[in-house]
C-alpha cells in the first residue's frame, strides 16, 4: 500500500477538524472538531509506525499516548464547558463575553 | 490494487465522507452519531495497517466512552435537539478557506515527500496486545507512568471545575 493513502487521508481529516472548531457555534461540536483533528495525528503515528515496520511499536505506542492525553482533554473540556454553561447560561461561543469571569457565578 | 488497497480506500471514503456530515450536519446529536462511523472507519484503518491493539483500544475509548461522554454534556447543557440545532456562524466561508488551506498544505507537502514510499504490510510486524505490552512496559514505561499522573490531575481537575460555586 503507498505510504501517501494514509497520509493524505490524515491530512483530509485535519483539515475537516479544523473547519469544524472554527465553524461551529456550540461548544460542545467544536470539541468533536477538535476530536477529528487528533485522529489525524495518530493515524498519521500509526501509519509510520507501519512504513519503518519498527519492532518496538514506537508510532503504535505513541498512539496510544496520545489516545489517553485526548481522554483527559475531552473531559477537562467538558467540565469547562459545564462550568461556563452555568456561568453565563450559553455554550454558544457567539454569546460568550470576553471579559466575564468564569469562575464568579 | 490489492484487497488491502481497496479496503483502505473504501474505509477512507467512508472516514471523510462522515467526518464532513460531523462538521456541516444541522442536529447537534447527529453531529456526535457520525463522528462514530468516522472514528470506526479509522479503526478499520488501523486494523489494515497492521496495528491490531490500537485499533481496540481506538473501539474502547473513542466510540465507547469519549461519544458518550459528549452526549451526556449535550443533553446536560440542554441544548436543543431539532433540525438547526448545530448552527455555524457567519465566517464559515473564511473557516472552510483555512480548512482547505491547511489540507492543501499538508497534503501536498506529505505527497512531495512520501510519494514513491511503500507499506509493506507482510513485513510489518503486527502490533498485538502481546508486543505493544513489550513495548510499553520495557522501552516506554516512564511516559506510561507520568500518563497516569496526568489521568490522575485531569480527573482531579475535572472534579473541581463541575463542583457547583456554593461549595468550593
Amino acid at each position: 500500500m503507498p505510504l501517501v493513502y494514509p497520509l493524505l487521508l490524515s491530512s483530509a481529516l485535519f483539515g475537516i477538524g479544523l473547519y469544524g472548531v472554527l465553524a461551529r457555534r456550540n461548544a460542545v461540536l467544536m470539541l468533536l472538531g477538535v476530536e477529528l483533528m487528533l485522529n489525524a495525528a495518530n493515524l498519521n503515528l500509526v501509519a509510520f509506525d507501519s512504513w519503518l515496520a519498527d519492532n518496538v511499536h514506537s508510532g503504535q505506542v505513541l498512539t496510544l499516548f496520545t489516545i489517553a492525553v485526548a481522554a483527559a482533554e475531552i473531559g477537562l473540556g467538558l467540565a469547562i464547558v459545564l462550568a461556563l454553561f452555568r456561568a453565563a447560561k450559553t455554550i454558544n461561543v457567539d454569546d460568550l463575553e470576553p471579559t466575564r469571569s468564569v469562575g464568579d457565578s | 490494487m490489492s484487497v488491502v488497497e481497496t479496503l483502505f480506500l473504501v474505509l477512507s471514503g467512508m472516514a471523510v465522507f462522515s467526518a464532513l456530515l460531523v462538521v456541516t450536519t444541522d442536529r447537534v446529536v447527529h453531529a456526535a452519531l457520525w463522528l462514530v462511523v468516522t472514528l470506526g472507519a479509522i479503526a478499520g484503518c488501523y486494523l489494515l495497517l497492521a496495528a491490531e491493539f490500537v485499533a481496540w483500544v481506538q473501539v474502547l475509548i473513542y466510540i465507547g466512552s469519549v461519544i458518550v461522554l459528549l452526549i451526556f454534556a449535550l443533553m446536560l447543557t440542554r441544548t436543543p435537539m431539532g433540525p438547526g440545532s448545530a448552527q455555524t456562524t457567519g465566517n464559515r466561508f473564511v473557516a472552510a478557506g483555512v480548512g482547505i488551506a491547511a489540507t492543501a498544505g499538508l497534503g501536498v507537502t506529505m505527497y512531495a515527500g512520501f510519494r514513491g514510499e511503500r507499506i509493506s504490510i507482510e513485513d510489518t510486524p503486527v502490533g498485538s496486545a502481546g508486543s505493544i505490552g513489550d513495548a510499553l512496559f520495557n522501552d516506554w514505561v516512564l511516559g506510561f507512568e507520568i500518563l497516569s499522573v496526568v489521568l490522575l490531575a485531569a480527573l482531579i481537575g475535572a472534579i473541581v471545575l463541575t463542583k457547583s460555586g456554593d461549595d468550593r
